[in-house]
């Protein structure tokens, strides 16, 4: 079982309204392993991740999703959440008079209940909360507000790794995380995705710049243009495109076409 | 897999579970409105010299009035002579005597509607008064009510028993001129629910009515009327459904509540009448009017409705403070889904010293629905350190409805305060695909946060009620999902 990947991609073609976005995506994330993917604007990340959650409005035109053997694609968004697949939003959206806990508490019973577990109960939820607050340094008032309502960007963000710390989900995506962070958030982020890191999950990290990758430290570097995987690489591949930019592996490939 | 914004408009399709109609012998007036049929509602009812007289100065009245136009709503002309006026279920003998003799349909009816009113099952700690069609078929806990003092039973029976009481406060509030559908309902009322509160009595109970429209083609128009003596407390709660039909039937009732001295009286709704199909055929029309005086000192009365039927909504429950230090409240939440119209709201009118209001009404529209609050705040020249809150918030779900607010405030007094706030949201697919994503169902999502938008009236229900109106909001925005 633990072999198997947690997520394969093959051939993966998707775009929005008729436009082509992603063409012939591969790639297979194993258990433990943390990927980037990295590209300049427009290149297609973000549609990869809201792909693989099933957002409303992308049309998969080909290939193929497994998501631990399973056909992910088949899936509505709520029931690839609940099999473990977390998206960290980029825009972590404002649900006004919804309740932060009671919003949280409710879709981890419905994760647990969908693995077999028995639901949480209130006190019982608060004990698990205030243990994951403390590892992202989030103020308990923010339990007690709505549900992003009136957070700043950097606790959007933070909340966005808080709510996947308390639902330890198998795959997350984290979609421009580092967006509008400053330092010190950052690092806070960081800390609290590499605390959840196990031999047993994985995460696949969608970012801009290679300075989020300085404290999330990936196993693999896959660079995406137009909607294709150009390159794949380790760690070294994210330092040589802060160095050199993305044109000297864009260039060449525009030229062989 | 369903789309976001094709699940939203899925939940156009809601279900009416209260569409059923109930097969009695009846014994109805004929169609149209005129003095005789006003003469033989009075004679059925064997009222008293003074009702008669009351009608027909309220019916002659109406004859010189005007449907009002301002409300923001579209219907076609109503033909009031074309509507039947009085419809009850036939009585063998001489009418029944206490429940265990009432016609076992209606008892029926309203176990099915989830209102037993049978000795064995009724529900514990609420007194229920239920009026089918035209007429009220029985009242529950009377004999206990009674001991404390506290009358509680049908309009028509206070008439007979009570004749004093209801000629000292019938059209109090609202006199038979104060509009076009009040003067017709105190021309034609039937029946309705009579409560009074001796002084310093605390009414032990919840005390509710439960009307139920059955006959078709006919109007439904009652009348209740709450007096809470000085230091007295009540109370009240009020609901309503109805077959589902193809043609649109009239209701066109009448509140009062008097509160003196001390006096506190909590008026609950949760309005369920059917609102008609996904195309807009059919449906209640739904003209009331309910007002509250604080006429004593330190009186306090509050509002609260949930409103989610009826095909059209005309109805302000508003308090006039007339008492120093009296408080009024309001608090709504009103749902228009597929063709349903709304215009709601509430007035305050601050007469005395130090009165205090408060209103906070949440709208959701869906569908095609159209919602409108309406609402006044006066503060007279006396009205001195009086003060107003208002918040009105729209909910809007899916990208057909409309939300429309018009507040009106008129301020005689220099010392008077008043604050209001509005806002208006929408249901983004942005945010169900944020609660799919954390594994929420669409239809839990839509609920959620549609409870949270409402959570500040749900709180001012009386509590088995309050969970009640949380289901019925899910069941009023449920679809098919999926």
């Amino acid at each position: 079982m633990s072999n198997q990947p947690i997520l394969e991609v093959k051939n993966l073609n998707a775009g929005v309204e008729g436009k082509k976005i992603l063409k012939g995506i591969n790639l297979t994330i194993n258990p433990g392993e943390v990927h980037a993917v990295m590209g300049p604007n427009g290149s297609g990340k973000s549609t990869l991740a809201a792909v693989l959650a099933g957002r409303e409005g992308y049309e998969v035109t080909d290939g193929q999703v497994l998501y631990c053997g399973k056909d992910l694609l088949d899936m509505d968004p709520e029931e690839r959440a609940r099999e473990g697949l977390f998206l960290a939003f980029q825009y972590p959206v404002e649900i006004p008079g919804v309740n932060s806990t009671y919003f949280l508490k409710a879709a981890l019973n419905e994760v647990r209940k969908h693995r077999g577990l028995p639901e949480l109960d209130a006190i019982e939820f608060l004990n698990l909360v205030k243990d994951k607050m403390k590892l992202l340094e989030l103020k308990e008032d923010l339990l007690r507000r709505s549900v992003n309502e009136g957070f700043s960007g950097g606790e959007k963000k933070r909340n966005e790794i808080f709510q996947m710390a308390v639902l330890e989900p198998k795959l997350s995506v984290l979609d421009e995380t580092d967006s509008g962070l400053d330092i010190d958030a950052l690092k806070i982020v960081s800390q609290g995705v590499n605390r959840l890191r196990s031999k047993d999950n994985a995460q696949l990290v969608i970012t801009h710049y290679q300075r989020l990758l300085n404290y999330i430290v990936p196993d693999f570097v896959h660079v995406l243009f137009d909607g294709r995987i150009l390159r794949t690489g380790d760690k070294t591949l994210a330092l040589e495109l802060e160095e050199r930019g993305y044109d000297w592996i864009i260039k060449p490939e525009a030229a062989a076409r | 897999m369903s789309t976001a914004t094709e699940t939203i408009e899925g939940f156009v399709k809601k279900e009416y579970k209260y569409g059923f109609v109930t097969d009695v012998e009846t014994e109805s007036a004929p169609p149209g409105l005129n003095e005789d049929i006003i003469r033989l509602i009075s004679g059925k009812k064997n009222e008293p010299q003074f009702m008669l007289d009351w009608r027909l100065k309220s019916f002659r009245h109406w004859l010189t009035m005007k449907e009002p136009a301002w409300p923001h709503l579209k219907y076609p002309p109503i033909d009031f002579q074309d509507a039947v006026y009085y419809s009850a279920p036939k009585k063998h003998g001489s009418g029944p005597k206490s429940l265990d003799e009432v016609d076992p349909k209606l008892l029926e009816t309203y176990e099915k509607l989830g209102i037993p009113l049978k000795e064995r099952e009724r529900l514990a700690g609420v007194a229920v008064d239920a009026v089918f069609d035209s007429v009220s078929v029985g009242t529950t806990f009377k004999e206990k009510l009674a001991e404390k003092g506290i009358i509680f039973c049908a309009f028509s029976e206070a008439v007979q028993n009570h004749p004093e009481l209801v000629m000292k406060y019938l059209g109090s509030v609202v006199p038979y001129t104060d509009n076009f559908y009040a003067a017709l309902n105190s021309a034609v009322f039937s029946d309705g629910s009579f409560c009074y509160i001796p002084k310093g009595v605390r009414c032990p109970m919840e005390l509710s009515t439960y009307f139920r429209i059955n006959a078709a083609n006919t109007g439904q128009f009652e009348r209740t009327l709450i007096v809470a003596d000085e230091g007295a407390s009540v109370s009240y709660l009020e609901g309503c459904t109805a077959p589902m039909r193809d043609e649109h039937q009239l209701h066109a009732a009448v509140v009062e509540l008097i509160a003196l001295d001390n006096a506190q009286i909590k008026y609950s709704t949760v309005q369920n009448w059917y609102p008609g199909d996904a195309e807009g055929k059919g449906g209640i029309y739904n003209f009331v009017t309910k007002r509250a005086i604080c006429k004593g000192k330190n009186s306090r009365v509050s509002w609260t409705q949930v409103e989610t039927g009826s095909a059209i909504t005309w109805k302000y429950p508003s308090c006039i403070l007339l008492g120093d230090n009296s408080v009024g409240e309001f608090y709504s939440v009103a749902v228009t889904n597929n063709y349903q119209q709304a215009d709601t709201g509430t007035k305050m009118v601050h007469i005395g010293r130090n009165t205090r209001s408060t209103i906070v009404s949440k709208g959701i529209s869906a569908g095609h629905g159209q919602n409108s609050y309406r609402g006044l705040v006066k503060m007279q020249k006396t009205a001195t350190n009086a003060r107003n809150f208002s918040q009105c918030d729209s909910l809007l779900l899916g990208n057909k409805c409309g939300a429309h607010t018009f507040p009106y405030i008129e301020v005689k007094n220099s010392t008077a305060r008043i604050e209001h706030e509005a806002s208006t949201s929408k249901i983004g697919e942005d945010q169900i695909f944020y609660c799919n994503q954390r594994g929420l169902s669409t239809q839990d999502a839509v609920n959620m946060i549609v409870n949270g938008f409402c959570k500040e009236v749900f709180r001012e229900l009386p509590m088995e009620f309050a969970v009640e109106a949380q289901k019925l909001l899910g069941v009023s925005l449920e679809g098919s999902v999926g």
